[in-house]
Protein backbone atom coordinates (compact mmCIF):
# COMPACT_ATOMS: atom_id res chain seq x y z
CA UNK A 1 0.00 0.00 0.00
CA UNK A 2 1.43 3.70 -0.96
CA UNK A 3 2.22 5.99 1.87
CA UNK A 4 -0.87 8.10 0.81
CA UNK A 5 -2.95 5.49 1.54
CA UNK A 6 -1.42 4.48 4.52
CA UNK A 7 -1.38 8.16 6.02
CA UNK A 8 -5.13 8.50 4.76
CA UNK A 9 -5.89 5.35 6.63
CA UNK A 10 -4.50 6.74 9.63
CA UNK A 11 -6.66 9.78 9.92
CA UNK A 12 -9.87 7.22 9.11
CA UNK A 13 -9.12 5.21 11.65
CA UNK A 14 -8.37 8.06 13.91
CA UNK A 15 -11.47 10.35 13.45
CA UNK A 16 -14.20 8.05 13.02
CA UNK A 17 -12.68 5.27 15.49
CA UNK A 18 -12.98 2.41 13.88
CA UNK A 19 -10.96 -0.94 13.39
CA UNK A 20 -7.81 -0.73 10.44
CA UNK A 21 -9.24 -3.85 8.72
CA UNK A 22 -12.58 -2.35 7.87
CA UNK A 23 -11.02 0.67 6.01
CA UNK A 24 -10.72 -0.96 2.64
CA UNK A 25 -10.72 0.41 -0.84
CA UNK A 26 -15.00 0.49 -1.44
CA UNK A 27 -15.55 1.11 2.39
CA UNK A 28 -17.81 4.32 1.97
CA UNK A 29 -17.08 6.77 4.61
CA UNK A 30 -21.27 7.06 5.76
CA UNK A 31 -22.44 3.60 5.03
CA UNK A 32 -19.84 1.17 5.93
CA UNK A 33 -17.70 3.11 8.24
CA UNK A 34 -20.45 4.88 10.18
CA UNK A 35 -19.93 8.81 9.75
CA UNK A 36 -22.46 11.43 9.77
CA UNK A 37 -22.24 14.19 7.28
CA UNK A 38 -20.25 16.57 9.99
CA UNK A 39 -17.87 13.50 10.29
CA UNK A 40 -17.45 13.54 6.46
CA UNK A 41 -16.45 17.46 6.81
CA UNK A 42 -13.85 17.00 9.10
CA UNK A 43 -12.48 14.41 7.23
CA UNK A 44 -11.45 16.35 4.12
CA UNK A 45 -10.36 18.90 6.68
CA UNK A 46 -7.91 16.57 7.96
CA UNK A 47 -6.74 15.16 4.46
CA UNK A 48 -6.33 19.04 3.70
CA UNK A 49 -4.03 19.56 6.75
CA UNK A 50 -2.48 16.09 6.80
CA UNK A 51 -1.51 16.45 2.61
CA UNK A 52 -0.77 20.64 2.29
CA UNK A 53 -3.74 20.70 -0.67
CA UNK A 54 -6.75 22.47 -0.78
CA UNK A 55 -10.01 20.59 -1.77
CA UNK A 56 -12.92 22.28 -2.83
CA UNK A 57 -16.15 21.90 -1.57
CA UNK A 58 -17.47 20.68 -5.15
CA UNK A 59 -14.55 17.83 -5.13
CA UNK A 60 -15.25 17.12 -1.46
CA UNK A 61 -18.58 15.62 -2.37
CA UNK A 62 -17.22 13.18 -4.76
CA UNK A 63 -14.76 11.72 -2.17
CA UNK A 64 -17.40 9.04 -0.50
CA UNK A 65 -14.93 5.79 0.19
CA UNK A 66 -11.38 4.94 0.96
CA UNK A 67 -10.71 4.57 -2.48
CA UNK A 68 -12.09 7.92 -2.98
CA UNK A 69 -10.03 9.78 -0.92
CA UNK A 70 -6.14 7.95 -1.70
CA UNK A 71 -6.95 8.66 -5.65
CA UNK A 72 -8.29 12.11 -5.25
CA UNK A 73 -5.21 13.00 -3.20
CA UNK A 74 -2.49 11.15 -5.02
CA UNK A 75 -3.27 13.21 -8.31
CA UNK A 76 -4.00 16.14 -6.08
CA UNK A 77 -0.53 16.27 -3.98
CA UNK B 1 -50.01 20.52 41.42
CA UNK B 2 -48.18 17.38 41.12
CA UNK B 3 -45.25 16.72 43.62
CA UNK B 4 -42.08 16.67 42.63
CA UNK B 5 -39.34 13.84 44.03
CA UNK B 6 -35.57 13.82 43.66
CA UNK B 7 -34.80 9.91 42.31
CA UNK B 8 -31.55 9.74 41.13
CA UNK B 9 -28.05 11.89 41.82
CA UNK B 10 -25.09 12.18 39.39
CA UNK B 11 -21.45 14.54 39.84
CA UNK B 12 -18.28 14.93 38.94
CA UNK B 13 -16.39 17.57 41.05
CA UNK B 14 -13.22 18.52 41.99
CA UNK B 15 -13.37 16.37 45.05
CA UNK B 16 -14.08 13.10 43.27
CA UNK B 17 -16.12 11.61 40.61
CA UNK B 18 -19.19 10.20 41.87
CA UNK B 19 -21.82 11.15 44.95
CA UNK B 20 -20.86 9.19 47.48
CA UNK B 21 -17.18 9.95 47.12
CA UNK B 22 -17.51 13.52 46.88
CA UNK B 23 -19.83 13.43 49.69
CA UNK B 24 -17.75 11.46 52.29
CA UNK B 25 -14.73 13.50 51.25
CA UNK B 26 -16.29 16.74 51.93
CA UNK B 27 -18.14 15.68 55.21
CA UNK B 28 -14.28 14.88 56.02
CA UNK B 29 -13.33 18.39 55.37
CA UNK B 30 -11.03 17.85 52.33
CA UNK B 31 -10.36 20.39 49.70
CA UNK B 32 -10.16 19.93 46.11
CA UNK B 33 -8.07 22.71 45.66
CA UNK B 34 -4.67 22.86 43.66
CA UNK B 35 -2.00 24.29 41.44
CA UNK B 36 -3.44 24.70 37.60
CA UNK B 37 -2.75 21.57 35.53
CA UNK B 38 -5.19 22.37 32.63
CA UNK B 39 -2.79 24.60 31.23
CA UNK B 40 0.34 26.55 32.05
CA UNK B 41 -1.35 29.53 34.55
CA UNK B 42 2.36 31.51 34.22
CA UNK B 43 0.43 34.10 32.49
CA UNK B 44 -2.58 34.77 34.32
CA UNK B 45 -2.97 36.52 38.55
CA UNK B 46 -4.71 33.23 39.78
CA UNK B 47 -2.52 29.84 39.60
CA UNK B 48 -4.74 27.62 41.31
CA UNK B 49 -7.95 26.30 41.01
CA UNK B 50 -10.34 23.00 41.90
CA UNK B 51 -9.72 20.56 39.45
CA UNK B 52 -11.20 17.43 38.65
CA UNK B 53 -8.69 14.64 40.06
CA UNK B 54 -8.27 12.88 36.27
CA UNK B 55 -7.50 9.24 36.83
CA UNK B 56 -7.84 5.37 35.90
CA UNK B 57 -11.75 5.69 37.86
CA UNK B 58 -10.42 4.32 41.11
CA UNK B 59 -10.34 5.86 44.02
CA UNK B 60 -12.66 8.45 43.30
CA UNK B 61 -10.60 9.58 39.78
CA UNK B 62 -12.77 10.68 36.92
CA UNK B 63 -11.48 8.34 33.76
CA UNK B 64 -12.89 10.35 30.62
CA UNK B 65 -13.43 6.99 28.84
CA UNK B 66 -16.12 5.69 31.37
CA UNK B 67 -19.02 7.99 29.83
CA UNK B 68 -17.76 9.00 26.02
CA UNK B 69 -15.17 7.23 23.85
CA UNK B 70 -11.95 9.03 22.68
CA UNK B 71 -13.81 9.64 18.92
CA UNK B 72 -16.88 11.44 20.57
CA UNK B 73 -14.90 13.30 23.18
CA UNK B 74 -12.63 14.56 20.52
CA UNK B 75 -16.14 16.48 19.15
CA UNK B 76 -17.20 18.24 22.36
CA UNK B 77 -15.74 20.87 24.90
CA UNK B 78 -15.14 19.39 28.38
CA UNK B 79 -18.76 20.85 30.24
CA UNK B 80 -19.92 18.31 27.85
CA UNK B 81 -18.17 15.44 28.94
CA UNK B 82 -18.54 16.36 32.78
CA UNK B 83 -22.52 16.68 32.18
CA UNK B 84 -22.91 13.68 30.87
CA UNK B 85 -20.79 12.17 33.25
CA UNK B 86 -22.87 13.26 35.80
CA UNK B 87 -26.10 12.60 33.73
CA UNK B 88 -24.91 8.76 33.43
CA UNK B 89 -24.07 8.37 37.03
CA UNK B 90 -28.00 9.91 38.15
CA UNK B 91 -29.84 8.38 35.51
CA UNK B 92 -28.36 4.97 36.55
CA UNK B 93 -28.96 5.63 40.21
CA UNK B 94 -32.95 6.19 39.62
CA UNK B 95 -33.17 2.87 37.82
CA UNK B 96 -35.65 4.81 35.25
CA UNK B 97 -35.45 2.94 31.89
CA UNK B 98 -37.72 4.81 29.64
CA UNK B 99 -39.00 2.05 27.14
CA UNK B 100 -42.25 2.64 25.51
CA UNK B 101 -42.10 5.75 23.17
CA UNK B 102 -44.57 7.31 25.91
CA UNK B 103 -41.82 7.15 28.48
CA UNK B 104 -39.63 8.38 26.11
CA UNK B 105 -41.57 11.27 25.56
CA UNK B 106 -42.46 11.99 29.36
CA UNK B 107 -38.64 12.36 30.35
CA UNK B 108 -37.14 15.21 29.47
CA UNK B 109 -33.63 16.97 29.98
CA UNK B 110 -32.52 20.54 31.39
CA UNK B 111 -28.94 20.76 32.01
CA UNK B 112 -27.34 23.85 31.72
CA UNK B 113 -24.38 25.93 31.97
CA UNK B 114 -23.15 29.17 32.71
CA UNK B 115 -20.74 29.63 30.05
CA UNK B 116 -20.57 26.73 27.81
CA UNK B 117 -17.42 26.07 25.50
CA UNK B 118 -15.37 29.02 26.42
CA UNK B 119 -11.84 26.86 26.07
CA UNK B 120 -13.49 25.46 22.53
CA UNK B 121 -14.42 29.39 21.36
CA UNK B 122 -10.70 30.57 22.29
CA UNK B 123 -8.93 27.40 20.98
CA UNK B 124 -11.23 27.97 17.30
CA UNK B 125 -10.75 31.91 17.48
CA UNK B 126 -6.72 31.49 18.09
CA UNK B 127 -7.09 28.69 14.38
CA UNK B 128 -8.96 30.66 12.52
CA UNK B 129 -6.38 33.91 13.29
CA UNK B 130 -3.79 31.21 12.50
CA UNK B 131 -4.74 28.80 9.50
CA UNK B 132 -8.19 30.83 8.26
CA UNK B 133 -11.22 29.60 7.94
CA UNK B 134 -11.40 26.37 6.19
CA UNK B 135 -9.93 24.89 9.59
CA UNK B 136 -13.10 25.59 11.58
CA UNK B 137 -14.30 22.26 12.41
CA UNK B 138 -17.68 21.37 11.97
CA UNK B 139 -17.74 20.10 15.44
CA UNK B 140 -16.74 23.17 16.29
CA UNK B 141 -21.11 24.99 17.38
CA UNK B 142 -22.32 21.76 18.24
CA UNK B 143 -18.88 20.69 20.68
CA UNK B 144 -19.34 24.53 22.42
CA UNK B 145 -23.30 25.55 22.77
CA UNK B 146 -25.11 25.05 25.96
CA UNK B 147 -28.04 23.18 25.29
CA UNK B 148 -25.63 20.64 23.71
CA UNK B 149 -25.42 18.69 27.16
CA UNK B 150 -29.45 18.31 27.28
CA UNK B 151 -29.09 17.34 23.65
CA UNK B 152 -26.42 14.57 23.87
CA UNK B 153 -28.22 13.03 26.71
CA UNK B 154 -31.68 13.13 25.39
CA UNK B 155 -29.90 11.51 22.73
CA UNK B 156 -27.64 8.78 24.79
CA UNK B 157 -31.14 7.84 26.76
CA UNK B 158 -33.58 8.54 23.95
CA UNK B 159 -35.65 10.88 26.17
CA UNK B 160 -37.92 12.60 24.24
CA UNK B 161 -39.24 14.89 26.00
CA UNK B 162 -39.32 18.62 27.00
CA UNK B 163 -35.72 19.66 26.21
CA UNK B 164 -34.20 22.82 27.43
CA UNK B 165 -31.24 24.78 29.29
CA UNK B 166 -30.23 26.65 31.22
CA UNK B 167 -27.69 29.74 31.18
CA UNK B 168 -27.86 32.37 34.41
CA UNK B 169 -24.53 32.04 35.26
CA UNK B 170 -23.69 30.75 38.61
CA UNK B 171 -27.77 30.32 39.50
CA UNK B 172 -27.67 27.94 36.30
CA UNK B 173 -27.90 24.91 38.40
CA UNK B 174 -30.50 26.05 40.75
CA UNK B 175 -32.67 27.18 38.02
CA UNK B 176 -32.34 24.24 35.90
CA UNK B 177 -33.62 21.73 38.93
CA UNK B 178 -36.19 24.61 40.29
CA UNK B 179 -37.89 24.95 36.44
CA UNK B 180 -37.92 21.44 35.71
CA UNK B 181 -39.47 20.66 38.95
CA UNK B 182 -42.09 23.31 37.34
CA UNK B 183 -42.41 21.21 34.62
CA UNK B 184 -43.27 18.05 35.63
CA UNK B 185 -45.92 19.98 37.95
CA UNK B 186 -47.29 21.14 34.96
CA UNK B 187 -47.61 18.00 33.58
CA UNK B 188 -45.09 18.94 30.73
CA UNK B 189 -43.48 16.01 31.86
CA UNK B 190 -42.89 13.01 34.34
CA UNK B 191 -39.39 12.75 34.98
CA UNK B 192 -36.87 15.25 34.07
CA UNK B 193 -32.74 15.17 34.23
CA UNK B 194 -31.55 18.38 35.37
CA UNK B 195 -28.52 20.15 36.36
CA UNK B 196 -25.10 22.25 35.40
CA UNK B 197 -22.34 21.46 33.80
CA UNK B 198 -19.14 24.04 33.73
CA UNK B 199 -15.17 23.59 32.39
CA UNK B 200 -14.10 27.08 32.53
CA UNK B 201 -10.28 26.55 33.91
CA UNK B 202 -8.42 27.72 31.24
CA UNK B 203 -6.91 30.51 30.73
CA UNK B 204 -9.11 32.79 29.04
CA UNK B 205 -11.36 31.85 31.78
CA UNK B 206 -9.14 32.59 34.64
CA UNK B 207 -8.01 35.94 33.03
CA UNK B 208 -11.62 36.86 32.74
CA UNK B 209 -12.28 36.22 36.54
CA UNK B 210 -9.28 38.22 37.12
CA UNK B 211 -10.26 41.19 35.15
CA UNK B 212 -13.72 41.25 37.36
CA UNK B 213 -11.46 40.76 40.40
CA UNK B 214 -13.96 38.38 41.47
CA UNK B 215 -10.82 35.60 42.05
CA UNK B 216 -8.71 34.81 45.34
CA UNK B 217 -5.14 35.60 44.31
CA UNK B 218 -3.10 35.47 47.65
CA UNK B 219 -2.97 32.01 48.71
CA UNK B 220 -0.74 30.15 45.72
CA UNK B 221 1.74 28.26 48.96
CA UNK B 222 -1.49 26.75 50.02
CA UNK B 223 -5.16 26.11 47.54
CA UNK B 224 -6.51 24.76 50.47
CA UNK B 225 -6.61 27.69 52.00
CA UNK B 226 -7.76 30.03 49.42
CA UNK B 227 -11.84 29.38 49.43
CA UNK B 228 -12.96 30.86 53.11
CA UNK B 229 -16.27 31.71 53.01
CA UNK B 230 -17.25 34.16 55.70
CA UNK B 231 -13.37 34.45 57.04
CA UNK B 232 -11.53 37.84 57.68
CA UNK B 233 -8.66 36.72 55.35
CA UNK B 234 -11.36 35.88 52.10
CA UNK B 235 -10.02 37.63 48.95
CA UNK B 236 -11.83 35.90 46.06
CA UNK B 237 -13.49 32.63 44.89
CA UNK B 238 -11.81 29.29 43.42
CA UNK B 239 -12.53 28.77 40.40
CA UNK B 240 -14.28 25.01 40.36
CA UNK B 241 -15.28 22.62 37.11
CA UNK B 242 -17.48 19.77 37.27
CA UNK B 243 -21.03 18.91 36.94
CA UNK B 244 -24.51 18.12 38.63
CA UNK B 245 -27.09 16.05 37.91
CA UNK B 246 -30.62 15.20 39.39
CA UNK B 247 -33.63 13.09 38.32
CA UNK B 248 -36.71 14.73 39.06
CA UNK B 249 -39.59 12.46 38.97
CA UNK B 250 -43.74 12.75 39.53
CA UNK B 251 -44.04 11.87 43.14
CA UNK B 252 -46.86 8.74 41.76
CA UNK B 253 -44.74 7.78 38.99
CA UNK B 254 -41.87 7.33 41.25
CA UNK B 255 -43.82 5.47 44.19
CA UNK B 256 -45.73 3.62 41.22
CA UNK B 257 -41.88 1.69 39.93
CA UNK B 258 -40.56 1.59 43.06
CA UNK B 259 -38.15 3.92 42.95
CA UNK B 260 -36.12 4.78 46.00
CA UNK B 261 -36.87 8.31 47.05
CA UNK B 262 -34.04 10.43 48.35
CA UNK B 263 -36.44 13.71 49.17
CA UNK B 264 -39.21 16.32 47.86
CA UNK B 265 -38.68 19.70 46.08
CA UNK B 266 -40.83 21.39 48.20
CA UNK B 267 -39.99 24.97 47.09
CA UNK B 268 -38.40 27.58 44.34
CA UNK B 269 -38.35 31.10 44.03
CA UNK B 270 -36.42 33.66 41.40
CA UNK B 271 -35.89 36.96 41.57
CA UNK B 272 -33.64 39.68 39.95
CA UNK B 273 -31.28 42.50 41.81
CA UNK B 274 -31.65 45.38 39.01
CA UNK B 275 -28.57 46.59 40.57
CA UNK B 276 -25.48 45.88 39.25
CA UNK B 277 -24.00 43.56 36.50
CA UNK B 278 -21.21 41.68 39.20
CA UNK B 279 -22.21 42.72 42.69
CA UNK B 280 -25.29 42.32 44.77
CA UNK B 281 -26.60 45.36 46.69
CA UNK B 282 -25.61 45.42 50.55
CA UNK B 283 -28.63 44.92 51.66
CA UNK B 284 -28.93 41.36 49.76
CA UNK B 285 -32.06 42.06 48.52
CA UNK B 286 -32.42 39.71 45.62
CA UNK B 287 -31.44 37.35 47.55
CA UNK B 288 -33.92 37.63 50.33
CA UNK B 289 -36.71 37.86 47.93
CA UNK B 290 -35.98 34.70 46.12
CA UNK B 291 -35.94 32.88 49.68
CA UNK B 292 -38.93 34.31 50.38
CA UNK B 293 -40.83 32.89 47.33
CA UNK B 294 -39.35 29.80 47.45
CA UNK B 295 -40.59 29.49 51.24
CA UNK B 296 -44.30 30.84 50.30
CA UNK B 297 -44.03 28.21 47.43
CA UNK B 298 -42.79 25.76 49.85
CA UNK B 299 -45.92 26.35 52.35
CA UNK B 300 -43.30 26.39 55.50
CA UNK B 301 -42.08 29.20 57.60
CA UNK B 302 -38.27 30.19 58.12
CA UNK B 303 -38.23 28.69 61.15
CA UNK B 304 -38.92 25.07 59.39
CA UNK B 305 -35.71 25.23 57.66
CA UNK B 306 -32.79 23.65 59.44
CA UNK B 307 -30.18 23.68 56.64
CA UNK B 308 -29.09 26.61 53.95
CA UNK B 309 -26.05 25.61 51.60
CA UNK B 310 -25.29 29.19 51.00
CA UNK B 311 -24.12 30.78 48.04
CA UNK B 312 -21.49 31.86 49.67
CA UNK B 313 -18.72 32.59 47.53
CA UNK B 314 -15.52 33.43 49.52
CA UNK B 315 -16.01 37.16 48.56
CA UNK B 316 -17.52 40.50 49.93
CA UNK B 317 -20.38 39.13 48.90
CA UNK B 318 -21.02 36.42 51.76
CA UNK B 319 -21.56 38.77 54.50
CA UNK B 320 -24.92 40.18 52.46
CA UNK B 321 -26.17 37.15 51.95
CA UNK B 322 -25.74 36.11 55.48
CA UNK B 323 -27.24 39.23 56.83
CA UNK B 324 -30.00 38.37 54.45
CA UNK B 325 -31.21 35.06 55.65
CA UNK B 326 -30.40 36.55 59.04
CA UNK B 327 -33.32 39.34 58.72
CA UNK B 328 -35.46 36.04 56.99
CA UNK B 329 -35.02 33.76 59.57
CA UNK B 330 -35.26 36.28 62.22
CA UNK B 331 -34.94 34.14 66.03
CA UNK B 332 -35.30 31.29 64.07
CA UNK B 333 -31.78 32.05 62.78
CA UNK B 334 -30.27 30.45 65.76
CA UNK B 335 -31.16 26.79 65.20
CA UNK B 336 -30.52 27.06 61.71
CA UNK B 337 -27.26 25.62 60.24
CA UNK B 338 -25.66 27.69 56.87
CA UNK B 339 -22.47 26.32 55.68
CA UNK B 340 -20.99 26.93 52.35
CA UNK B 341 -19.20 23.96 50.68
CA UNK B 342 -17.76 26.34 48.07
CA UNK B 343 -14.87 26.18 50.59
CA UNK B 344 -14.41 22.19 49.08
CA UNK B 345 -15.15 22.47 45.68
CA UNK B 346 -14.55 26.12 44.88
CA UNK B 347 -16.95 27.57 42.68
CA UNK B 348 -18.52 25.66 39.81
CA UNK B 349 -20.19 27.89 38.30
CA UNK B 350 -23.17 26.97 36.40
CA UNK B 351 -22.81 23.68 37.68
CA UNK B 352 -22.39 25.20 41.38
CA UNK B 353 -26.11 25.20 42.28
CA UNK B 354 -26.64 21.90 40.92
CA UNK B 355 -24.45 19.91 42.89
CA UNK B 356 -25.46 21.85 46.10
CA UNK B 357 -28.68 21.16 45.81
CA UNK B 358 -27.25 17.36 45.61
CA UNK B 359 -25.32 18.59 49.20
CA UNK B 360 -28.78 19.63 50.88
CA UNK B 361 -30.70 16.38 49.37
CA UNK B 362 -27.25 14.27 51.02
CA UNK B 363 -27.62 16.25 53.95
CA UNK B 364 -31.32 15.46 54.37
CA UNK B 365 -30.31 11.42 53.65
CA UNK B 366 -28.01 11.85 56.49
CA UNK B 367 -28.92 14.07 58.65
CA UNK B 368 -25.57 15.90 58.94
CA UNK B 369 -24.88 19.21 57.55
CA UNK B 370 -21.30 19.72 55.66
CA UNK B 371 -19.17 21.83 57.08
CA UNK B 372 -17.01 25.18 55.74
CA UNK B 373 -13.82 24.88 55.59
CA UNK B 374 -10.89 27.69 56.41
CA UNK B 375 -13.66 29.57 58.45
CA UNK B 376 -10.96 30.76 60.97
CA UNK B 377 -12.09 34.53 62.01
CA UNK B 378 -15.41 35.50 61.18
CA UNK B 379 -15.77 38.70 59.04
CA UNK B 380 -18.81 38.92 61.40
CA UNK B 381 -20.19 37.40 64.26
CA UNK B 382 -23.14 34.91 62.72
CA UNK B 383 -26.26 34.65 64.63
CA UNK B 384 -26.42 30.79 62.73
CA UNK B 385 -24.07 27.93 63.18
CA UNK B 386 -21.62 28.08 59.85
CA UNK B 387 -20.40 24.34 60.53
CA UNK B 388 -16.92 25.91 60.18
CA UNK B 389 -14.09 23.20 59.91
CA UNK B 390 -16.39 20.27 61.07
CA UNK B 391 -19.48 18.60 59.40
CA UNK B 392 -22.24 18.91 61.85
CA UNK B 393 -24.83 16.19 62.70
CA UNK B 394 -27.68 17.16 63.19
CA UNK B 395 -31.63 17.12 62.83
CA UNK B 396 -32.62 18.31 59.28
CA UNK B 397 -36.12 17.77 57.66
CA UNK B 398 -35.97 20.73 55.16
CA UNK B 399 -32.59 22.18 53.60
CA UNK B 400 -32.54 25.30 51.03
CA UNK B 401 -30.31 25.88 48.59
CA UNK B 402 -29.51 29.51 47.19
CA UNK B 403 -27.52 30.43 44.10
CA UNK B 404 -27.09 34.24 42.96
CA UNK B 405 -25.07 34.92 39.56
CA UNK B 406 -23.67 37.86 37.89
CA UNK B 407 -26.24 39.98 36.23
CA UNK B 408 -28.07 39.91 39.21
CA UNK B 409 -30.17 36.54 38.98
CA UNK B 410 -30.92 34.53 42.00
CA UNK B 411 -32.64 31.54 42.39
CA UNK B 412 -33.36 29.74 45.91
CA UNK B 413 -34.70 25.74 46.12
CA UNK B 414 -35.89 23.98 48.86
CA UNK B 415 -35.79 20.22 49.33
CA UNK B 416 -37.59 18.49 51.69
CA UNK B 417 -37.83 14.74 53.57
CA UNK B 418 -40.25 12.78 52.33
CA UNK B 419 -41.28 10.47 54.91
CA UNK B 420 -41.28 6.43 53.66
Amino acid sequence: MSDIADRVKKIVVEHLGVEEEKVVENASFIDDLGADSLDTVELVMAFEEEFGIEIPDDAAETIQTFGDAVKFITEAS
Amino acid sequence: MRRVVITGLGMVTPLADGVEDTWSRLLDGQSGAGTITRFDPERVTTKYACEIPLGDGTDGTFNPDTYMDAKDRRKVDDFILYGMAAATQAVADSGWVAESEDDKCRTGVMIGSGIGGLSSIADTAVLLAEKGPRRVSPFFIPGALINLVSGQVSIKFGFKGPNHAVVTACSTGAHAIGDAARLIMLDDADVMIAGGAESPISEIGIAGFNACKALSTQNADDPTKASRPYDKDRDGFVMGEGAGVVVLEEYEHAKARGAKIYAEVLGYGLSGDAYHITAPSSDGDGGYRSMEAAIKRAGITPADIDYINAHGTSTMADTIELGAVERLMGDAAEKATMSSTKSATGHLLGAAGAIEAIFCILAIRDQIAPPTLNLDNPDVEPKLDLAPHKAVQREINVALSNSFGFGGTNASVIFGKVDS
